[in-house]
C-alpha cells in the first residue's frame, strides 16, 4: 500500500483489519516485520521552506536526497546527520525523512547539537485508528502542551505513522579539521575523548575508528577552527602524537564511515548498536567477547559485531541500552530489537501502545508487548 | 478564571489527610495552618490565588512516594511545586489540593566531568547547578531570566528556555534522566548517564508535561564546559522591521550567536529610565552576544557588523571590556522589573516564524491603539518567541479583564502567523482556554491519552494545560468509575 495523500493513509489505517508493516523507503529495517506493507513515499515534497527561519517542513515520504538538495542550495544542513544504513544493514531503496524522524536516526553529531529528536519541531501522524492528529509546529520553542513530537520520534511506526514532519535546520559550516591519534586502548581512547569534549573546543564528533585510532571533529570559520586544532593539540599531547586532517573530502570520508558503521558492511556477525555512559564503554568492551568495537559519541554509542546469536545483553555488566540492529531472520526471532525496559516503563510503554494503536497493527511485535 | 469546584469529600477528610500524612512525614514537613498555606496561594501569575487544603514538603523521594501514595488513595489531588516562579500558573493550587513543595530537596548527588553529567534533587534551584560545577569551569546552560530562584524541577516541568538556548537548546535537549514518582506512589527511573534509551522517549513527554505525569524528584543533567569567554554588541535600528531582517540575516549567514534579544523603543526607555544602562533611544535595540576565544569572537563580531550595516543600524556598540559587557546585558536583564515598576503588567509567550516579527510587531502596534492598552514588547529574537508586556491598572476595574482579552488576542495572532501559544513559558491556567486554537480535538486528545496513562484519576496539577470542561470531566468520570 502506497497512499499518497493523508486522507488516504488515514482511510487505510482505519479500514486495517490485519498488521501493517510500516516503512519510509526501507532502509532502516531492523529485521523482519510481519504484515502487509504500508510505505509513505507517496507522501512526498517539502511544503515549506524557509531558510532565514532555519525551518523545513516535508511530507514523510520525501526523500533525504530531495532534502539534502534543497538545503544545499541554501549552504544549509541537517546537524544531526543522520547515519546512511543500507550498506551495513544490506538493505536498497531511498530513505526518507519520516524513516529518520521515527527511528530518531542520529550521527556523530549527537554529542554536540542532539539527536534527531531534538531537531523536531512538529509532526503530523495517523493513528493506529486511522485518526489523524498534530503536534508541535515549525517555531524553535514551542511548549504549547505535550511532546508528543518526542514520543513519536522514536516510536518506529508503533504509536502513529508519520505523515509530515518539520524540522529544524542549520546553517552548512565553513570547513572541517580532524585530530587523529594513534595507538590507544578503548580505555584511554575514552580519556582522550572525555578530554577533548571537556575542553570549550566544541569538538563535534569524537569516535575510536575500528583501526583503533582516535579521532576528533572540529567546524566552523576557518580561523576558529584551526586556533581549537591547536589548542586541543595541547590537551591531547598526553595521549600521544596528534595528526590534524585538514583535507575536507578525506575528512568527510572518514565521517562518513563511522556514522554509518560501514566497516561491519559485510561482516558476518550480528550488529548490536549500544548506548552506555562513555566511561563504562571499555568495561563493557573487555566482557562482551566481540569481534570489534566502533566507538562514537565519545564513547557513549557502541557499535559491536557479535558472533551470531550471542546475546549481547546477557553479557552487558554496566547500565545500558543495546538495539539488535542487524542478523538473520532466526537471531531476530530468539532475541528482542529492542533492550527490554523495566517493568513499569514497560507497562507505560504497553499501554501507550495499545491507546495510540488500539487495533495492534502498527509493527506488531516490533517493540514489545501491547498491553 | 475558573477553577473546578472543591471536591467535598477531600474537604471533609482534611484531617484524616493530616493525620495519615504524619505517619509518613515529620511534624515540619506537614503544614496545615491557614496561615501557613498562604504562602502557596500563588505562583508567579499573582492575578490568581487560592489557597490550598494542605501543603507538604518531603526531603527524599521515598517520602514523595509516600504522599502521593496517601493521596492516590484518598482521590486528593496534587500539585507540585518548584520555586513556584511560574508565569503561567502552573503551580496555581486548588482549594482541595496538596501543594507537594520539592524545595527542600536540593542536594547534589553526583558530579561525573568524565560524562560530562549531574545529578541533583529537582529542587535545586537552576543556577546553582552551574554553582555547583563552576569550580571546574563547567555549567548548565539552560538559564531562565528567573534562574537565581526557579528549580530544576519547575524547569522540567515546563521545558523551560532562557536567554542562551538559541545555540544550547532547552531543557528536553539538556535533559538526560530523571527519577519520578508516579500518582500512585510508584518510582520510576527513566533514562540516565547515557545518551539515548531504545523504546520509546518517555523521557521526552514528561519534560514539558507542566507537572501533570508524575512528581521528578531527582534529574540527570548535561554539563558543559564554559567558553573561554563571550561578548555582548548592542545594535539600534530606526524600525521594527529592518532589526527583523537583520536577525534573518544573521541567522541564515550562519553565525550562530548565543542569545539575540530584541527590545523595543517603549521597553528601551523604561529600562533606560530605571537601569541608566545608556541605550539609544531608536525604534528597536537588538543585543547579540557570542562566544569563544578573543580572536573567534572578533571574527564573528566582525561578521555581524558587516551584516547590521548592510541594515543602516542608528548605532552598533561593542563592548570594550567586562564593564561596558554588562552595561549592555544590564538594560536587558532589568527589563521586566523596570517595567514592572512604572504599571501592572502580563507578560505573553507566544512564538511566531522569525520571518513574521514584522508582520506581528506591527499587529500587536494595531491591537494596542484599538484596546487603549500600553504593549513594550522584549524577547528572544533569534527563535522568535515573543514577550511582549501588557501594561494594565489592577486597581482599576475591568483592566485585568481588557488586558486578558487583549492577550488573547496576541496570542491567536501568533498560532495564526504559524507560531504558538506559548514557547517557553508553558500553558498552565493562563492558556488552557486557548489550547483549541492550536489544536483541534483529535491533536488535544493524544495529549489527554498521555495523560490518562500516567495519571488515570486526574489528580496531578488539575485544571491546567487542558480546557477546564475537558480536563474537569475527565477526573469526575475516573473517580466515579471507581
Amino acid at each position: 500500500m502506497e497512499p499518497t495523500s493523508e486522507a488516504e493513509l488515514a482511510d487505510l489505517i482505519s479500514s486495517a483489519k490485519a498488521p501493517l508493516c510500516i516503512r519510509g523507503g526501507g532502509t532502516r529495517l531492523l529485521g523482519p516485520i510481519e504484515g502487509e506493507v504500508l510505505e509513505t513515499s507517496g507522501l512526498q515534497g517539502i511544503s515549506l521552506y524557509e531558510s532565514g527561519a532555519l525551518t523545513m517542513v516535508a511530507g514523510a515520504g520525501t526523500t533525504l536526497d530531495e532534502i539534502g538538495a534543497a538545503l544545499k542550495a541554501e549552504n544549509q544542513r541537517l546537524a544531526f546527520e543522520p547515519p546512511d544504513l543500507r550498506d551495513v544493514l544490506g538493505t536498497t531503496g531511498a530513505s526518507t525523512i519520516g524513516g529518520v524522524a521515527a527511528s530518531n536516526a542520529s550521527g556523530s553529531r549527537r554529542i554536540s547539537v542532539g539527536a534527531c529528536r531534538d531537531f523536531m519541531l512538529g509532526v503530523r501522524f495517523v493513528d493506529g485508528a486511522g485518526i489523524v492528529a498534530k503536534n508541535g509546529g515549525r517555531v524553535m520553542k514551542n511548549v504549547t502542551g505535550y511532546d508528543l513530537v518526542k514520543l513519536m520520534s522514536g516510536a518506529f511506526g508503533t504509536l502513529g505513522v508519520l505523515s509530515e514532519v518539520s524540522l529544524k535546520v542549520m546553517p552548512k559550516v565553513e570547513m572541517q579539521l580532524c585530530l587523529r591519534i594513534e595507538g590507544l586502548n578503548a580505555k584511554q581512547a575514552v580519556a582522550a575523548m572525555s578530554a577533548a569534549l571537556g575542553s570549550p573546543f566544541e569538538v563535534s564528533g569524537a569516535a575510536q575508528a575500528l583501526d583503533g585510532a582516535v579521532v576528533l571533529r572540529l567546524e566552523g570559520f576557518d580561523a576558529s577552527v584551526r586556533y581549537r586544532a591547536d589548542k586541543l593539540t595541547q590537551v591531547l599531547a598526553g595521549f600521544g602524537t596528534v595528526e590534524m586532517l585538514d583535507d575536507q573530502a578525506q575528512c568527510d570520508t572518514l565521517w562518513r564511515d563511522i556514522r554509518d558503521a560501514r566497516g561491519f558492511t559485510g561482516s558476518t556477525g550480528d550488529l548490536w548498536r549500544v548506548s552506555v555512559k562513555p566511561s563504562d564503554a571499555p568495561e563493557l568492551i573487555d566482557t562482551l567477547g566481540a569481534h570489534a568495537v566502533l566507538l562514537d559519541w565519545g564513547g557513549g554509542l557502541m557499535w559491536v559485531d557479535m558472533p551470531k546469536r550471542a546475546d549481547l545483553r546477557a553479557r552487558m555488566s554496566v547500565p545500558g541500552h543495546a538495539t539488535l540492529m542487524r542478523s538473520d531472520d532466526k537471531g531476530f526471532e530468539q532475541v528482542a530489537r529492542f533492550h527490554p525496559e523495566a517493568a513499569p516503563l514497560a507497562k507505560i510503554s504497553a499501554e501507550l501502545r495499545a491507546r495510540f494503536d488500539p487495533k495492534g497493527i502498527l509493527n506488531p511485535g516490533l517493540m514489545g508487548d501491547v498491553a | 478564571m475558573d477553577m473546578p469546584r472543591p471536591d467535598p469529600i477531600v474537604l471533609s477528610r482534611k484531617s484524616e489527610l493530616v493525620a495519615r500524612l504524619l505517619t509518613v512525614l515529620p511534624q515540619d514537613a506537614v503544614i496545615e495552618d491557614e496561615m501557613e498555606t498562604r504562602a502557596y496561594e500563588c505562583d508567579a501569575l499573582t492575578a490568581y490565588k487560592c489557597p490550598p487544603l494542605l501543603a507538604v514538603l518531603p526531603r527524599s523521594t521515598a517520602e514523595v512516594s509516600d504522599v502521593l501514595r496517601i493521596c492516590y488513595d484518598m482521590n486528593v489531588p496534587v500539585v507540585p511545586r518548584g520555586s513556584g516562579t511560574s508565569l503561567a500558573g502552573g503551580a496555581l493550587p486548588t482549594a482541595d489540593c496538596v501543594i507537594l513543595g520539592v524545595a527542600r530537596m536540593n542536594d547534589v548527588l553526583e558530579t561525573d566531568y568524565t560524562n560530562r553529567v549531574i545529578r541533583v534533587q529537582s529542587g535545586r534551584t537552576n543556577l546553582s547547578v552551574s554553582g555547583a560545577v563552576a569550580e571546574e569551569d563547567f555549567f548548565y546552560a539552560p538559564d531562565p531570566s528567573s534562574q537565581l530562584a526557579c528549580a530544576i524541577a519547575g524547569n522540567i516541568a515546563m521545558n523551560s528556555g532562557g536567554a542562551h538556548c538559541l545555540k544550547y537548546g532547552v531543557t528536553t535537549n539538556n535533559l538526560l534522566g530523571v527519577t519520578m514518582v508516579m500518582m500512585d506512589g510508584e518510582i520510576v527511573e527513566i533514562g540516565g548517564a547515557h545518551l539515548d534509551s531504545g523504546g520509546l522517549d518517555l523521557l521526552g513527554i514528561i519534560c514539558g508535561s507542566e507537572g501533570q505525569l508524575g512528581v521528578v524528584t531527582e534529574a540527570t543533567l548535561r554539563i558543559l564546559h564554559k567558553p573561554e569567554g563571550a561578548r555582548p554588541v548592542l545594535v539600534g535600528f530606526d524600525s521594527n522591521e529592518v532589526a527583523g531582517a537583520c536577525v534573518s540575516d544573521i541567522i541564515q549567514a550562519g553565525v550562530l550567536p548565543v542569545a539575540i534579544e530584541f527590545m523595543d523603543r517603549r521597553v528601551t526607555e523604561v529600562v533606560e529610565n530605571y537601569a541608566h544602562a545608556g541605550y539609544p533611544l531608536c525604534e528597536a535595540v537588538l543585543i547579540i552576544e557570542v562566544e569563544g576565544s578573543e580572536a573567534e569572537i572578533d571574527a564573528q563580531l566582525a561578521l555581524i557588523r558587516e551584516i547590521a550595516e548592510r541594515h543602516n543600524p542608528i548605532e552598533f556598540r561593542e563592548a570594550k571590556d567586562a564593564d561596558e559587557a554588562s552595561r549592555i546585558w544590564l538594560g536587558r536583564k532589568s527589563a521586566f522589573g523596570a517595567m514592572g515598576q512604572i504599571n501592572d503588567y502580563m507578560c505573553l509567550d507566544g512564538t511566531i516564524p522569525v520571518s513574521s516579527l514584522p508582520m506581528v510587531l506591527r499587529r500587536i502596534g494595531e491591537l494596542s491603539k484599538e484596546s487603549g492598552l500600553e504593549v513594550g514588547n522584549v524577547f528572544h529574537a533569534g527563535d522568535g518567541n515573543m514577550h511582549p508586556l501588557i501594561l494594565f491598572d489592577a486597581n482599576k476595574d475591568g483592566d485585568l479583564e481588557l488586558c486578558e482579552a487583549m492577550g488573547a488576542e496576541i496570542l491567536k495572532l501568533c498560532v495564526e502567523a504559524g507560531g504558538c501559544l506559548t514557547g517557553e513559558h508553558g500553558v498552565g491556567i493562563e492558556k488552557r482556554d486557548l489550547m483549541g486554537y492550536q489544536y483541534k480535538p483529535a491533536d488535544l486528545d493524544a495529549q489527554m491519552a498521555v495523560k490518562d496513562i500516567f495519571d488515570p484519576k486526574w489528580l496531578l496539577n488539575p485544571a491546567k494545560v487542558f480546557p477546564l470542561d475537558v480536563s474537569d470531566a475527565k477526573r469526575s468520570a475516573q473517580i466515579a468509575a471507581e
